[in-house]
């Protein structure tokens, strides 16, 4: 089977763990996403996969060959970083020809492998230009189609799109999972924003402190987190969370007298919970509900949706609802949770699935 | 504090300009109202950092005047504006402490110790260093150095307007919400003008009062969010707010109707004949709704969490619809229902009421 096989990888820099204990596998034909706050050790990964750190301990292969000691020149790699990279002398057109040319491949066949992807990557008017005539958006385009023509066994996205426009992200997030969908190459993608890992879509790997904490399909790792930890590097706007009582099928908030009908399955005892911002609601729901008064912090307005911060139970929360909602600093509002949108997590961290 | 009246200006980088062409910024007469919060909203090479130039004095305009209150100060340079800037790296003192650099701007203006101590006392709580500002500011985080940057864009009281350049580009995004609120905070309490530019559209739509949206030199439209969001003035405004953007389609419009392909529209008021030619219509993914019938096909869908993405083919367009998270989704051929309220005319690609 092809595929990129990570064995208990460990990398310590001056006794100061990088990654700790690192065991995973990605296949071709999936879009991989490694997602995590800066500093959770995506960068240091994808380094190890490429062979430009070595790993302190542990092994990794690639179509179950050993790679652990193999220096990057002979590796199959394609890696594109947060900063476009491109040969500034060369035209864009031998930019993307470069690996073909380093490769030896025939003239003719160059040209149309070149032309075919630069059509992909709509930069076919800029063939001829050099890449520092070109906007941002462009040049990445260009370091995106040199990985992509080279037909890598291992192609190593580093937040190609952090650099770029909103708007030029947006295109380019929805095209890339396609572009690479046909390679045949192992695609990693690091990224630092949960909503970008979501509009990716594919397999998500969220890391935390040099550790995975979780990995699986990504609209399954979202709804189905395994830890408090796992939900809240999955959340954005931050996931809000309090704790709860369970007691006799009746869900009670720390510091709130009145309850509501628990979901089944929940034992009784001690829970944290969390509900992510479009779960926190300024209408009363038409099932159980709780209902928890709310001091506004600020409010911002997008346009199609309002961000409430609140403080409340003496947590920070953020509710993100439909609409444009103006609420005022300071003011007194009561808002909602149903408890079939709540996450459970045991004294452990761990989630506990309700029914 | 004070107004700042952008006063018939242009401005452009060739020395002879004679197209409209070789305006980096065109005509624009506009007034900063005193204590607002705004933001400069639009593409790279849309002219934006050329505005906040003009403003803070880094470029004196080819054209027209830039007046803070009363003053002229269209060739006076930075120094002599009185206003506070922040950009989008981190500008700090290395050796000094952060108390250091928080003190710094208050120091250099001659303010008495006692004043100075309250001010940056008052600046650290807010932004969370109370505990740091004995540390030595070389040993600091990225972030956290942004953070006193920050902080020393704010700690001045007197300023006419406090400038900031994309000025969370290198912050993680869980702590850009907390800094983003913090500065809407500080703007209610403190009442600075703020002028912020970004083209990321969800920091500019949730920092400022009013967006002023820039395309290719010009001022497209300037207004709070909701009216960029609702009845965008122009199809650029409809394509760069909202996530995914406007549907913009070519049509053809005769009353209450607008005919695409073999498709009719349904429009809210009358609109008369419109030539045939730039005619188009828009409407927002959040106001599409999906239906039983064979008006389009679904693509792909895309789960968001929250909600979904649905991207179909309509009389050969590619569309996106909005979905809430927990509703079914249809797949092959369906039906589509454009809210007549939501759903605006274009001509020549600026809004149009048409008739009445």
């Amino acid at each position: 089977m092809v595929a990129l096989e990570l064995d208990h990888i460990t990398v310590k820099a001056n006794d100061e763990p990088w990654l700790t204990d690192v065991s995973a596998r990605f296949e071709p034909g999936v879009f991989n996403v490694l997602l995590g706050p800066t500093l959770a050790g995506k960068t240091t990964l994808l380094r190890v996969m490429a062979g430009l750190d070595a790993p302190t301990s542990g092994a990794l292969s690639l179509h179950g060959k050993d790679l652990t000691g193999v220096p990057v020149k002979k590796r199959s790699i394609a890696f594109v970083y947060q900063q476009f990279i491109n040969y500034p002398s060369l035209s864009v057109y031998d930019n993307i020809a470069s690996p073909l040319k380093v490769a030896g491949g025939a003239k003719a066949q160059i040209s149309a492998r070149v032309e075919k992807i630069a059509e992909l990557l709509s930069i076919t008017p800029m063939l001829n230009r050099k890449p520092l005539e070109l906007s941002g958006g462009q040049q990445q385009r260009v370091a995106l189609a040199r990985a992509l023509v080279k037909e890598a066994d291992l192609v190593l996205l580093d937040e190609p799109l952090a650099n770029l426009d909103y708007k030029l992200r947006e295109e380019l997030r929805a095209e890339l999972p396609k572009l690479f969908a046909e390679t045949g190459s192992v695609v990693v993608y690091a990224t630092t924003e949960p909503e970008e890992a979501l509009m990716l879509g594919g397999h998500i790997t969220l890391m935390h402190e040099g550790r995975i904490i979780q990995d699986g399909p990504t609209p399954n790792v979202y709804r189905e987190p395994e830890n408090l930890l796992a939900a809240r590097t999955f959340s954005d706007p931050p996931l809000n969370s309090v704790g709860a009582h369970m007691k006799a099928g009746e869900i009670r908030l720390v510091g709130l007298t009145e309850g509501t009908k628990a979901p089944a399955g929940l034992a009784d005892g001690a829970y944290q919970i969390g509900f992510r911002a479009h779960h926190l609601r300024i209408n009363k729901p038409a099932g159980p509900a709780l209902a928890v008064k709310a001091k506004i912090a600020v409010t911002e307005i997008t346009g199609s949706e309002s961000f409430i911060h609140v403080d409340a139970l003496s947590e920070r929360w953020t509710a993100l609802t439909h609409g444009v909602h103006p609420y005022a600093a300071g003011e007194q509002v009561i808002l909602y949770i149903d408890p079939g949108d709540c996450l459970f997590f045991g004294p452990d961290g761990k989630r506990v699935e309700a029914r | 504090m004070a107004e700042i009246h952008l006063k018939n200006i242009a401005h452009s980088y060739t020395a002879t300009p004679t197209t409209p062409e070789d305006y980096a910024l065109k005509a624009l007469d506009h007034v900063w109202e005193d204590g607002g919060a705004y933001a400069l909203l639009g593409p790279s090479g849309c002219g934006k950092t050329t505005l906040l130039n003009i403003i803070s004095g880094l470029l004196t305009p080819s054209k027209g005047q830039v007046l803070f209150g009363d003053e002229d100060v269209t060739t006076r340079d930075t120094a002599h504006r009185n206003i506070a800037q922040v950009f989008q790296f981190p500008v700090i003192y290395d050796t000094m402490t952060v108390r250091g650099n928080l003190e710094f701007p208050l120091k250099n203006r001659g303010l008495n110790q006692t004043a100075i101590d309250a001010r940056v006392e008052e600046i650290a709580a807010m932004l969370g260093l109370t505990e740091r500002l004995q540390e030595r500011a070389s040993n600091l985080s990225a972030d956290a150095k942004q953070i006193i940057s920050l902080g020393r864009g704010l700690v001045r009281s007197d300023v006419n307007a406090i400038l900031f350049d994309e000025p969370l580009t290198v912050i993680d995004p869980h702590k850009k919400w907390e800094l983003r609120s913090k500065l809407k905070e500080l703007h209610r309490q403190f009442g600075f003008t703020m002028v912020y530019v970004t083209h990321d559209q969800t920091e500019a739509l949730t920092f400022a009062d009013k967006v002023v949206v820039m395309y290719e030199g010009e001022v497209v439209q300037i207004g709070t969010p909701e009216e960029l969001f609702e009845t965008p003035a122009h199809t650029f405004v409809g394509y760069f707010i909202g996530s995914p953007g406007m549907n913009i389609l070519r049509a053809t419009v005769e009353g209450r109707t607008a005919t695409i392909g073999k498709s009719k529209i349904p429009l809210s008021i009358d609109y008369g004949i419109l030539g045939s030619s730039g005619i188009e219509i828009g409407i927002r993914p959040e106001f599409l709704k999906l239906t039983e019938g064979d008006m389009a096909t679904v693509n792909a869908v895309e789960d968001l969490g929250r909600h979904k993405i649905v991207r179909l083919t309509f009389e050969g367009h590619n569309i996106a619809a909005l979905l809430p998270e927990c509703e079914n989704v249809p797949t092959g051929s369906v039906g589509l229902a454009f809210d007549p309220a939501r759903t605006l005319v274009y001509a020549d690609s600026h809004l149009t009421k048409g008739a009445n």
